[in-house]
This record gives structure tokens, C-alpha cells and sequence, in this order.
């Protein structure tokens, strides 16, 4: 297991996790459109299975909210 | 222009802030904000803008005051409905501060009107509903060299950014593209607390005021998010290489605006 930062919380995961993984494991809603974020990088959508996390990676989900008026 | 006595008192408690003084007091009363979409986050920002004394208000919005925006749009009010929105929120400011010039358009943003609405103003506030105007109005942004606050706000939750030109990621640099409609829920479909515009809208309006001042640090390069169920606020950084966008970065790939497909809260074509 590994320690890693997810939205602001720290979180043991399996070593060697994938983002598309990780995405999974927090149920986050709408997987197909977040924009995800680990370290100071965008990862990259067409890679989100192959990216793994290292320990004391930081991984933030940035969701579109479309209302406003 | 000097300022009169009686706007020396109206505006004494920002005179007496040391980040404004007479001195940005001056620049919000030479300064030019432009709002898009008067509603839930719309009707706060400008509010709040016009209280502060900001000089010149562009509202752009095409719609009429319905029932259903009360319980949020607070510039609008039981008397306003079926009146243009513009045309109700000039209104409402003018019985605030007679100092503030408001200009409407009574449209909705395009990629034909758009440049020639934002190049008019200082700062832009993007209080639209939907995923078409919020990346119309970035690019616009992007391309006339123009700061903006994006926003958006659902159910408990909502969330701002703020780009000043050449100091960090557009809108688009963070949500490439807008989802196919309807793969994002929409306000009407899933509800909104009607405080949430006040609480987003207000930030945004405080985004302007402190751009126009110069106070503090602005929201650029990070995205504030709220979750009111959680009661939580979050800074999230935000990533600082922004050389591959496809809007603002070194070799854009998108230089003329686009009109994507609309879905939004209110049934209309935003």
C-alpha cells in the first residue's frame, strides 16, 4: 500500500494504482468528463489507464458545473 | 472628478479600507464591468458591483423574468415578472446607485456579438448557465486579452476561477471541450439553492472589485470550490503549464470562436 493526497485527503491505495483505477475507486461522478490533475500536471484523458500514482502523488478531480442563472 | 460629500459617505467604508481608499474608489468609478446572464449568479454580481460604486455595468441577457428565477435571481423581484431581464435589473440598480451607468443587451452572446461586447469593458463576469456561452465567453476572453470570472453552481455545490490574461490557465486549459449536452446535469433538471448564486455570484463580484483595485490576490491559477453540504471551501491548485491549450497556449489551435450546441437551465437557446 501507498499513501496518496486525493481532493485535499489522504488515502492508503494499492502501489502502482492507475488514475482510471483511482477514478473508480471514488465513485466520481461523471468519470467520462472529469479533468483530473496530479501533481502539477492535467493528466491526460487518452491515458488515464496506463498512468499510474507514485507514493505522496497529489490528485485533485475537477468537475464541470455548467448552471448559473 | 472629485468625489461629493454625499458619495465621500455612501462609499465611506471602502475610503476607509487601506487596500481602497479615495484612490480605488476612483478606479471602480472609472471602471467598467460586463455581466453575462442576469440571473443566479448574474443578479448578485451586479448588485453588489453597482452598491461598490463601479462605474459603467454592461448586463447582457435575452430572456424575461420567470417565476421559477425568483427564488434566486434577486435583482428581479414579483413586479418584474415577464419584463426583460435587462431592463428589470437596470431597474433595480438604478433605485441603488444613481452614480453607476448600466447598458444593456438584450440578447444572448454569440460568436457574431460577443467580441464587440466584451472589448467595451474592464472585467467580465461569466454568469451564464451553460457549457456553449461559458466556453464562448473564455475564448473571447482569451482572444481580447480580457480578465474573467468563470463560474458555475448546482444543487449544494458551486465553483469559481478567475483568468487575468498571460497569469495562468483559461477555463479551457482546465475542461478542454464542453460535454456532449445533456452528459452534465443542468440546473433545472437537478435543482440549485438559490443562496449558492449568492454566495458564487458575491466572490465573483469581489474578484472584479479586487482586480479593478488592485487588493489582494486574485483567483488565478487555482479553482475555488464549495460544497455547502459539506460546508467545506477548496483551494485547488490548479495546473501552472498552460503552453498546450488549445486557446491560450503557444500555438493555438482554436482562433476563432465557435458555437457549440446549447443545453442549459431555462429551456432556451442561451
Amino acid at each position: 500500500m501507498m499513501k496518496i493526497t486525493v481532493a485535499g485527503e489522504e488515502k492508503e491505495v494499492k502501489e502502482g494504482i492507475t488514475v482510471a483505477e483511482l477514478i473508480e475507486l471514488e465513485q466520481v461522478e461523471t468519470p467520462e468528463y472529469v479533468t483530473v490533475s496530479v501533481n502539477d500536471e492535467f493528466a491526460k484523458r487518452e491515458n488515464l489507464s496506463a498512468q499510474t500514482l507514485a507514493e505522496g502523488d497529489t490528485v485533485e478531480f475537477l468537475y464541470f458545473m455548467g448552471g448559473g442563472r | 472628478m472629485a468625489f461629493s460629500n454625499e458619495q465621500l459617505e455612501r462609499y465611506s467604508r471602502h475610503i476607509i479600507l487601506k487596500e481602497i481608499g479615495v484612490k480605488g474608489q476612483k478606479k471602480l468609478f472609472d471602471a467598467s464591468v460586463l455581466i453575462i446572464g442576469a440571473g443566479g449568479l448574474g443578479a448578485p454580481a451586479a448588485m453588489y458591483l453597482a452598491a461598490a460604486g463601479v462605474g459603467r455595468i454592461g448586463i447582457a441577457d435575452a430572456d424575461e423574468v420567470d417565476l421559477s428565477n425568483l427564488q434566486r435571481q434577486i435583482i428581479h423581484s414579483t413586479d418584474d415578472l415577464g419584463k426583460a431581464k435587462v431592463l428589470s435589473a437596470k431597474e433595480t440598480i438604478n433605485r441603488m446607485n444613481p452614480d453607476v451607468t448600466v447598458q444593456t443587451y438584450r440578447t444572448f452572446v454569440s460568436s457574431e456579438n460577443i467580441m464587440e461586447l466584451v472589448k467595451e469593458y474592464d472585467f467580465i463576469i461569466d454568469g451564464t448557465d451553460n457549457f456553449p456561452a461559458k466556453f464562448l465567453i473564455n475564448d473571447a476572453c482569451v482572444m481580447a486579452e480580457k480578465p474573467f470570472s468563470h463560474a458555475g453552481i448546482i444543487r449544494f455545490k458551486g465553483q469559481l476561477m478567475t483568468y487575468v490574461p498571460g497569469k495562468g490557465p483559461c477555463y479551457r486549459c482546465v475542461f478542454k471541450d464542453p460535454p456532449p449536452k445533456d452528459a452534465v446535469p443542468t440546473c433545472k433538471e437537478a435543482g440549485v439553492v438559490g443562496a449558492m448564486g449568492g454566495v458564487i455570484g458575491s466572490l465573483q463580484a469581489m474578484e472584479a472589485i479586487k482586480y479593478i483595485t488592485g487588493a489582494g490576490d486574485l483567483l488565478t491559477g487555482f479553482l475555488l470550490t464549495y460544497d455547502a453540504v459539506k460546508m467545506e471551501f477548496r483551494k485547488i491548485k490548479l495546473p501552472s503549464d498552460t503552453s498546450g491549450c488549445a486557446v491560450c497556449g503557444k500555438h493555438p489551435t482554436i482562433t476563432e470562436l465557435i458555437d457549440y450546441e446549447q443545453a442549459e437551465c431555462d429551456n432556451h437557446h442561451a
